[in-house]
């Protein structure tokens, strides 16, 4: 690891200032759970961490049945999941955000954090995308949105440019009669990084029979985290039965491409999208079913 | 720790201070951060190193370039193979004792060839260790890529193969006890390089003074054994190397083996400074000795009664780089706890381009042990017996041979087996499926080398007590406890030091689970004498013969007078001024730590979708012979559990195309963490040992050995599959259960 400068700006501007480096190498600082073991492995440099923590904006944490949930970049995992609105109105949230590496990790490190590191296996971002989620970023051209699933662009990519910040992630009030899952699949309970992931989400109908929509993303089975739409497409209108469930981990399992690697083949991620897509969907279903009569 | 164990805090057995719970001596420190380990070093003038390491499994080194890195602002200086004079004193010899200082040499600082990817190629100090980690970089090593060697299969036999050595041990004539024998089973099975995994990584500091002598502040389990290889490689006499000990954030083995202290020492040398220098943890997996792989093949027989007829073991072991493996280990152990008239045992140390190995907890036999014990209980299946019963019908007992023949000393095996036999969880419902449960037995030999120690009698009554014997596990308090139970003292009353190399007569490492016993016997020798020297003083202070003063429970008193009575303490006060202080130095010879004996019981459940393990249920039995401190041998048996099941289900090596390690972090090196273990209960039996005075065995090692197999035979019996190839990760276990389902 090399020396770098570290700077703590207190206002968007000036972080957006900061972060445009000139050609200089400039990354944001969140937790750093990911960011700082990456330096001291030496799997890049830096010139600059930007430390965008004391940026108010960025620590935002509000959530209300009004206006859904607007997530601070900077705010870290254990907010989220012991936030009791979040775990009534988002329990996916939960769910990935209570994995996400240890006790510790969750202490320091953000779900803004998560997504930008852009990991396939990022375990937030399944999440994310299943509930809908939209990034606000900031930049020197001023602010945009970007929809999470089309936020990653490759391993450890993303869209930002030269300059712009994840501000916040926005995410809508979920519907009544719908319910969410994420799970994924590691050797170890904790301190691992997902085989594979999956999150689902669905909405019924009044009678809680039927699936009007659905989403199914699937994490670490191919570049970046993916949304699986024909999967969750083909389960609209459909009866929420064994055999819809079924035809959707199939077609889950077809639109991964997973790769073979020290933590799994890609014959077993494959199987596992399947097993863990029955197992998120069946979870959502019932979550569905539990929730309050509209 | 049970509600039943906790009761027992009032000691067991004729004992007032042995059997007890006492708290640690070096508790406080350890929970409060004030224990300092290998890198809390801190001085002036301290040069911080690091090491450059081969990205090449083999290769051949042309040549090494270190003037860009001396060129960097911050570097003072760069040492490699070049700079140990055993390097040009002396030729590679593999001839004797493996472990000899020019092989050591080699693998602190490889010349002229590099062995295995991550193999140290040269050092650099410099004033910050990031500026050191830089110039390492700036070196130049020109490699000429050599044949990796990777399988080290032990196969090919032939003259010039890389079988580096060979051991053989017979017993009967195997042919004939095959001919009788009922059921045959025969199995090829295989263990993968693991880690030790200790929690602190190596650190050495050293200091070259200009006088010539030399310090060093380590983490080690053996300082004399730093002094001795230092003192060689460097080409100077061992008094003029002093080893400071620091604390030691686990072992296990691996810290048996030295690394950084020569490097540090030349590095000193040739800046003037004193040089610091820690791995981190890639360094650790890719540049320190892990546990060997091994590859074995059983074949068993047994006759309708159960009795096994005979047994052929076959066992290929990968010492690494160079000769050395622990395949003795396992040749001598696998088929100990049984007693077979016709064996025929063969173990090949084979070489290959991997990291030297070193030991791990009962080096080499938990291999062995997974491999024996997985046909047992195979055996067992196929003759419709119980698998305890089929162990108790062949259990050893005292007079039966070891596979090396030597006679066993007193042992009560069988009552082992029939606390495990007997034990609720035995007999407790295991319903639903996917679910088994597995049981594994295992026996482990232990040598002696003796034991040095020094005791001095403060004026306050305490105890010091000083040895040179490192402190892995909490041996400084079950030492003192000893030395406490004999003079009447309570157990905090005597002060354990570990000192230096200058300070205490040459001590072993702390290996082969021996300090509490060997240690122990000196402990309680130091504390004869001492008490000897007490009643002589008090004979003298009341003008009586010594023979005449009686020593119970801390008081002594003339049993021709009963008005005169001095508590140890009394006494103690009494010392400067009747004579001087009282001392002794004692050395305490071995008397044979002899065998141990560990069973496992363990409940799985199986996901069948995922392949995943859950362990449902474990209890370790252990015969400790009498448990110094109940609690450190419940502590023993929990840790080696939680190893091994680490062993057993999620922990390997694995290796890149080119030999390189790719997974070098505790992220994809998979030990497991609390939340994947399950409560590991505990039971202790005490069958007392006759070669120490208080009964007591050794209980550091033997509970690691049958965890492999007892998790593997309950992972085949909640899924029909025997998983012959460790770890059992859930891919392994799906592919396996695909398998069995195509084959149906």
């Amino acid at each position: 690891m090399q020396d770098f400068e570290y700077v703590a700006p207190t206002t968007l501007e000036e972080a957006v200032r900061l972060l445009d480096g000139n050609g200089l190498k400039v990354k944001a600082l969140a937790g750093g759970t990911d960011i700082l073991v990456q330096l001291r492995a030496n799997r890049f440099q830096v010139d600059r961490l930007v430390d965008i923590k004391g940026i108010p904006e960025l620590n935002q944490l509000s959530c209300s049945e009004a206006d859904g949930l607007t997530l601070g970049a900077a705010v870290p995992c254990y907010r989220v999941y012991e936030d009791e609105r979040i775990a009534r109105l988002y329990p996916a949230l939960v769910d990935a955000t209570s994995l996400i590496g240890s006790i510790q990790v969750q202490s320091r490190g953000t779900v803004g954090g998560n997504l930008c590191n852009a990991a396939p296996s990022g375990d937030s971002i399944p999440a994310l995308i299943i509930l809908g989620a939209t990034c606000e970023i900031a930049g020197p051209k001023g602010r945009r949105t970007v929809q999470v699933e089309r936020f990653c662009t490759g391993p450890g990519r993303n869209v930002l440019e030269p300059g712009e910040m994840l501000v916040s992630l926005k995410l809508p009030l979920p519907k009544a009669n719908s319910g969410a899952h994420f799970l994924r699949f590691t050797p170890r309970k904790e301190m691992d990084i997902a085989v594979v992931g999956v999150g689902a989400s669905v909405l019924l109908d009044d009678a809680r029979q039927r699936i009007l929509s659905a989403r199914i993303a699937l994490g670490a089975v191919a570049p970046t985290p993916l949304l699986a739409r024909e999967a969750g497409d083909l389960l609209a209108g459909r009866e929420a039965s064994e055999a819809a469930i079924e035809e959707a981990a199939k077609a889950a399992r077809a639109a991964a491409r997973p790769i073979t690697d020290i933590r799994g083949t890609a014959r077993q991620r494959t199987h596992l999208v399947g097993v863990l897509t029955k197992r998120a969907l069946g979870t959502a279903i019932a979550r569905a079913k539990e929730g309050k009569k509209p | 720790m049970t509600a039943t164990a906790r009761q027992e805090s009032k000691g067991s057995g004729p004992f007032k201070v042995v059997g007890t719970r006492t708290t640690r001596h070096d508790g406080v420190d350890k929970v409060t951060g004030r224990a300092r380990f290998g890198a809390d070093i801190s001085m002036s003038g301290l040069l911080h190193g690091k090491v450059l390491r081969s990205p090449h499994a083999h290769a051949r080194i042309r040549s090494i370039d270190t003037s860009m890195a001396e060129a960097l602002p911050g570097v003072k200086g760069v040492a490699t193979a070049q700079d140990f004079p055993i390097i040009r004193g002396q030729a590679l010899d593999f001839s004797g004792a493996v472990s000899n200082a020019r092989v050591t040499a080699e693998v602190i600082l490889a010349h002229e060839r590099v062995m295995y990817a991550g193999h140290a190629v040269a050092a650099v100090a410099a004033t910050s260790p990031h500026i050191a980690e830089e110039a390492t970089r700036l070196i130049r090593v020109d490699y000429e890529a050599s044949r990796v060697e990777r399988l080290g299969s032990g196969e090919d036999t032939s003259p010039g193969s890389n079988i580096a050595s060979h051991i053989q041990l017979k017993r009967g004539d195997v042919e004939q006890g095959f001919g009788e024998a009922e059921v045959i089973v025969e199995r090829e099975l295989s263990t993968q390089t693991i880690h030790q995994g200790y929690i602190e990584p190596f650190a050495s500091t050293a200091h070259w003074a200009p006088d010539g002598h030399v310090t060093i502040w380590t983490t080690t389990q053996g300082i004399f054994g730093v002094r001795a290889s230092t003192s060689a490689i460097l080409g100077i006499p061992e008094s003029m190397v002093k080893v400071i000990p620091m604390e030691v954030g686990g072992g296990f083995g691996g810290k048996a083996s030295i690394y950084l202290d020569p490097v540090a020492a030349v590095l000193s040398k040739k800046t003037g400074h004193p040089v610091k220098m820690v791995m981190t943890r890639k360094e650790v997996f890719e540049g320190t000795g892990p546990g060997c792989a091994a590859i074995m093949r059983v074949k068993m027989g047994a006759d309708s009664s159960g009795r096994i007829t005979a047994a052929q073991f076959w066992l290929a072991y990968q010492a690494g780089a160079f000769p050395g493996s622990s395949v003795s280990g396992g040749a001598t152990t696998g088929t100990g706890p049984y007693n077979i008239d016709n064996f025929l045992i063969d173990g090949y140390d084979v070489v290959c381009n991997k990291q030297k190995t070193s030991g791990y907890r009962a080096p080499g036999q938990c291999q062995a042990n997974f491999a024996i014990e997985t046909v047992i209980d195979e055996l067992a299946e196929r003759l419709g017996m119980d698998p305890l019963e089929l162990r108790l019908k062949n259990v050893v007992k005292e007079g039966d041979r070891m596979p090396t023949g030597v006679p066993f000393p007193y042992i009560d095996l069988r009552k082992l087996e029939e606390t495990m036999k007997t034990h609720p969880h035995y007999s407790a419902p295991l319903e639903g499926p996917n679910r088994g449960r597995g049981v594994a037995v295992a026996f482990r030999g232990h040598g002696g080398q003796g034991a040095p120690a020094t005791m001095n009698v403060n004026a306050d009554g305490t105890i010091s007590l000083i040895t040179g014997a490192i402190d892995l596990s909490g041996t400084r308090t079950t030492v003192a406890m000893q030395a406490a139970e004999v003079l009447g003292l309570a157990a905090k009353d005597v002060i354990l030091t570990v000192v230096d190399t200058d300070s205490v007569a040459q001590t072993g490492t702390t290996a082969g689970s021996r300090v509490t016993f060997e240690m122990g016997l000196a402990a309680i020798a130091a504390a004869q004498e001492v008490k000897r020297q007490m009643s002589a003083r008090a004979a003298m202070l009341w003008e009586v013969q010594p023979e005449e003063v009686e020593f119970q429970d801390g008081v002594f008193t003339c049993n021709r007078s009963p008005a005169k009575r001095m508590t140890f303490k009394e006494l103690a006060g009494r010392l400067a001024r009747s004579g001087g202080p009282i001392t002794c130095s004692v050395y305490a010879p071995s008397t044979g730590i002899g065998p141990s004996f560990a069973g496992n019981i363990v409940d799985v459940e199986i996901d069948p979708e995922t392949g995943k393990v859950d362990i449902l249920r474990y209890t370790a039995f252990l015969d400790a012979g009498q448990a110094v401190h109940p609690g450190f041998v419940e502590g023993q048996m929990q840790g080696a559990t939680a190893q091994g099941i680490g062993w057993a289900l999620s922990e390997e090596y694995l290796y890149t195309e080119e030999g390189a390690v790719a997974n070098t972090s505790f992220l994809d090196y998979r030990t497991p963490t609390s939340m994947d273990l399950p409560m590991i209960d505990t039971v202790i039996i005490q069958v007392p040992n006759p070669h120490h005075p208080f009964g007591v065995r050794a209980v550091g090692e033997v509970p690691i050995v049958p965890t492999l197999a007892a998790v593997a035979n309950a992972v085949y019996h909640a899924t029909g599959v025997r998983m012959t190839r460790l770890p059992m990760s859930p891919g392994a276990i799906l592919e396996a259960l695909e398998a069995k389902k195509a084959q149906e």
